[in-house]
């Protein structure tokens, strides 16, 4: 299955950038993850509990980084083993804009699986992938924003008839408080 | 007046009792001491090759007695197939090696790579998903029109490219098709899709191997339609056990379909793993392993073209068949698209030339074979569905554009052109029946009333033919038949009168055990319930082929009756010399010898009695004992046809098909039970309603099986079918076999798909969306309504 979207991020793209690369950052993101290890030169290896369907399974994989374009591009592989309930393999492309007060970040996800996880859970996996997509980038925005900035958004993105605010660039700031904190310590 | 007992009779089916209250014996009740358990390892990707399999750590885990890969089997044979079919040019097909495990590659989503034996199934579960299995995926082929090009991946790196074969029937006859194609007055064209289907028996597969070190002889007790094939099958070219040391036992078998006449490589596994562990080894597959290692059905992609003149006589028919055979070669595999499918393209119709075109194309899925009908559903189902558009194109009623071209009931015995001979057959009383049945002249009130309430009303008719009771052994021989299709029956008369019947078909549900008893009982005029029927053992039957292709009464049954004859023959010598009379003289009648024009009389029982206590016996001329033997390998095969007809009701707005009615009016031949005969159009009918409405295998371009559980692939529900209108009351019985039968196990699975696609369309005409002229099965509401409008 295929999917494309995109969100926008009160962060400047550098931030965004280290983000994506950031191992801590992907386990707080990947939805189920239980371990995550490794750097974006050698990979990440995972460890993501996850159910679909009727199947729960334990999926160890690794996550590879390649066309690293900084900071602009980058696609993500990973493939996952869940043992007797098969496997799930995927990838995205991911791309990072700048736009007015952040980041416009662009991905097309790519997703199979095999074994039981195909055999029963195909009529969902469609589902299942897009709302990992969407639980992945939206816990990556509240990553880089910080939950504070998130909550906002939260607001003016409900009532999107709202007059056009264009984002005040301010609203970038708190967007330090989530990953750089833990990051840099700061 | 229905009878009450023997041929003719609605006796009740004795089997029911113990199905019915739970104390049936089917295989995965058999537990033996000491039993170990298996686990298979099966692949997740359709294609892929095996870089790296260590079982080490998995070895190691508890209860663990052995885990076998590849390496183990070395000086085993492949899972052979028993049909080596000629392609066109005259060259065999292309034969990829089978493995019993995977071979350095895996070829199908559930390719079984090892297998591993603990002393619990949980063990061995924990200890397959231990193994380190590393597989690098390749490229999928998965469409067959796809796999036939220049340069596609091959399924098979050994052979030359994914075609199996390309058979051509009638060969001779290419041209002058093509020719009279060319200057028909209306040629009639459609191309379709007979959907690939999942066999679905009640119940898995289930294998049990027990090797027995003190004599050195093998046991397999396996759910299958015939025993001695796999006996045969796998003593001779897998395991090389010669056949006095192995016995093979199918006991109660919860239904087949064809799914359970393969010999499979689990089978040949438990019994090769059951000698290395020294222990019994029994495997149970569980439903979602059974959708991805049980051999499909159908998979036809097809294009044909019905040639007519201007009085709509038919002229000719050219047809251009794709038919998947999966990974592998299973069984039968070949036969069904070619043999089973090319020579029943006349249909009940005179069209004096046919051509018969199929490519046979392995791909990344399961192997296909026979299923319910095999190859004949296919031709029904083209030939039916162009009959049908044909007449629309024509503007002429469809059930008089069959009837104009049937053959007449005088024309029989008659040549088709596509080799077989129908020995006898009356479709237009078949027809007419069918269409009394349904009230087909009222039909347009009906249409009417319907559309009162906003539905579309459709009827559709199909006429089938199928060639059972299979089959002639030097026939099959020639086709590529690695067998004989002959049947056996040893009758062993017990000194109290007893019967014990023991058949080399086997009964999975078809009721073998009451009509069988039927049969021999009214032979000797005796109560059914002294006769036994006994089947499934090896070790008691003689050698039979087993039970598919609607094959059991016409060819099993006359084995019997043939050594019911030899029993009575050798108990009026018995009788003649009690009563001292000339064996001319005896007659048989209501279980009682007596001399003709004598008031001179003895007892069935007595005559056995004497038979085996010849205390005043004359031992110079007669042996004592009452059991004979008898093989019988049928002269041509049986041709069951029918009138199947359809009625659907369409919500034009949603697509929704319901069907209101459905009738089959059956040719059968002699019928022995016509309860059990009713019960089993009523399945098979169930199970077209099934392929016509709802069933769909489903593989994504991966080769991943989408439709793997009961939760994606629809099986027919008590709801989703019609009560039906049965009948067999037209009656044209069999010329070459002693009862006169033709077979009905099959005939409902085959006649009824056209019938309801054809009511589908129908209803779509009569609503004015004549823009429709096909719709694949099954033809689901969404189909349904993309079709209605245009999408």
């Amino acid at each position: 299955m295929k999917l494309s979207d995109s969100r926008e991020i009160k962060a400047d793209r550098a931030t965004v950038w280290a983000a994506l690369l950031n191992a801590d950052v992907l386990k707080a993101c990947v939805p189920g993850c239980q371990e995550m290890s490794g750097s974006p030169e050698e990979g990440f290896e995972a460890t993501v509990v996850q159910k679909v369907g009727p199947v729960k399974a334990t999926f160890k994989g690794v996550v590879t980084l390649s066309d690293m374009d900084a900071p602009n591009s980058v696609t993500l592989s990973g493939e996952g083993k869940g043992g007797a309930a098969g496997f799930a393999k995927g990838g995205a492309d991911v791309r990072l804009e700048e736009i007015p007060g952040g980041t416009r970040l662009i991905y097309d996800v790519e997703a199979k699986v095999g074994g039981k996880l195909a055999q029963l859970g195909s009529r969902i996996i469609d589902g299942f992938a897009k709302k990992m997509a969407d639980q992945f980038f939206e816990r990556f925005q509240q990553e880089v924003e910080g939950p504070e900035a998130a909550a906002e958004v939260a607001a003016p993105a409900m009532a999107e008839a709202a007059p056009a605010a264009a984002a005040p660039a301010e609203e970038a700031a708190p967007a330090k408080k989530g990953f750089l904190k833990r990051m840099f310590g700061g | 007046m229905p009878k009450d007992s023997g041929i003719g009779a609605s006796s009740k089916r004795r089997e029911d009792v113990r199905f019915l209250t739970g104390v049936g014996n089917y295989t995965d009740d058999i537990n033996m001491h000491g039993q170990t358990y298996a686990y298979f390892l099966r692949s997740e990707v359709a294609h892929g090759k095996i870089n790296n399999l260590d079982i080490a750590d998995a070895s190691a885990m508890p209860g663990v007695l052995k885990i076998f890969t590849a390496d183990d089997l070395t000086a085993a044979g492949g899972v052979p197939c028993g049909w080596q079919v000629t392609d066109r040019f005259g060259n065999p097909m292309q034969e990829p090696k089978h493995p019993i495990l995977a071979e350095g590659k895996v070829r199908h989503v559930g390719d079984p790579i090892a297998c591993v034996v603990a002393e619990t199934l949980e063990q061995a579960r924990d200890a397959a998903e231990a193994i380190e299995l590393d597989i690098e995926e390749l490229e999928a082929v998965i469409d067959m029109k796809a796999a036939l090009n220049d340069g596609a991946t091959k399924v098979h790196d050994d052979l030359d490219n994914n075609l199996c074969y390309d058979w051509g029937f009638v060969e001779e006859n290419r041209d002058a098709v093509d020719e009279a194609i060319k200057n028909a007055h209306h040629v009639t064209t459609l191309e379709l899709t007979n959907n690939r289907l999942v066999p679905n028996p009640m119940e898995p597969r289930v294998a049990i191997g027990d090797y027995s070190r003190g004599k050195d002889e093998y046991t397999l007790y396996t759910t299958s339609q015939n025993p001695h094939v796999i006996r045969l099958l796998m003593g001779a070219f897998v395991l090389s056990i010669p056949e006095h040391k192995l016995r093979v036992v199918a006991p109660d078998v919860g239904g087949g379909f064809g799914s359970k006449i393969y010999h499979y490589a689990e089978e040949a596994m438990v019994t090769f793993a059951s000698k290395v562990v020294n222990r019994p080894v029994k495997w149970t597959c569980s439903r979602s392993e059974a959708f991805v290692s049980d051999a499909h059905g159908r998979d036809h992609v097809t294009k044909i073209e019905l040639a007519m003149d201007e009085n709509h006589m038919f002229t000719a028919v050219r047809t251009e068949t794709y038919a998947n055979m999966g990974a592998y070669l299973s069984t039968f595999a070949p036969s069904i698209p070619t043999w089973l499918h090319g020579t029943l393209m006349a249909g009940n119709y005179k069209t004096p030339l046919v051509y018969v075109n199929v490519k046979a194309v392995f791909t990344n899925t399961v192997p296909v074979d026979a299923y319910r009908g095999a190859g004949r559903p296919e031709a029904t189902y083209q030939l039916e569905r162009v009959v049908d558009k044909a007449a629309r194109e024509l503007g002429v009623d469809p059930a008089e554009l069959r009837r104009k071209n049937f053959i007449k009931p005088e024309e029989f015995p008659y040549q088709t052109p596509v080799a077989v001979v129908y020995d006898t057959g009356n479709y237009h009383a078949t027809l007419d029946k069918g269409l009394e049945m349904v009230d087909y002249a009222n039909f347009d009130k009906r249409v009417a009333e319907s559309k009162a309430r906003g539905k579309l009303r459709g009827l559709g008719i199909a006429h089938f033919i199928e060639a059972c009771g299979i089959a002639p052994s030097n026939l099959v021989g020639q086709l590529g038949a690695r067998a004989g299709l002959y049947e056996s029956a040893t009758v062993r008369v017990n000194a109290t009168g007893g019967l014990v019947v023991m058949t080399g078909s086997h009964s999975h549900g078809q009721g073998h055990e009451t009509s069988f008893a039927q049969v021999v009982a009214d032979m000797i005029g005796i109560d059914e319930n002294m006769v036994e029927i006994v089947h499934g053992d090896t070790n008691n039957a003689p050698m039979g082929m087993g039970t598919y292709g609607s094959r059991s009464i016409a060819v099993g049954g006359s084995a019997m009756v043939r050594a019911t004859e030899k029993i009575i023959a050798k108990a009026k010598k018995v009788a003649s010399h009690l009563l001292e009379a000339s064996e001319g003289d005896i007659e048989l009648k209501d279980g009682a010898f007596s001399v003709a024009g004598t008031d001179k009389s003895i007892t069935w029982g007595e005559v056995c009695l004497a038979a085996y206590v010849p205390h005043n016996y004359p031992l110079e001329d007669l042996e004592p004992g009452l059991e004979e033997t008898a093989f019988y390998d049928p002269s041509n095969f049986t041709y069951p046809s029918g009138a199947y007809i359809c009625e659907v009701e369409v919500d034009e707005e949603t697509g929704k098909v319901d069907i209101l009615g459905f009738t089959a009016a059956d040719d059968f031949g002699n019928v022995i039970n016509p309860m059990i005969v009713e019960g089993q159009v009523h399945g098979g009918v169930a199970q077209g309603i099934g392929q016509a409405m709802l069933e769909n295998t489903v593989y994504d371009e991966n080769g991943q099986l989408l439709t793997g559980s009961y939760m994606d692939y629809a099986m027919p529900r008590a709801a989703d079918v019609p009560n039906f209108s049965v009948d067999h009351s037209c009656v044209t019985p069999c010329t070459h076999n002693p009862l006169g039968v033709k077979g009905c196990g099959e005939a409902g699975a085959i006649g009824s798909p056209p019938a309801v696609v054809n009511a589908v369309i129908d209803a779509l005409h009569r609503g004015g969306h004549t823009h429709v002229e096909h719709i694949d099965m099954p033809v689901s509401p969404a189909r349904v309504w993309a079709a209605i409008n245009n999408k």
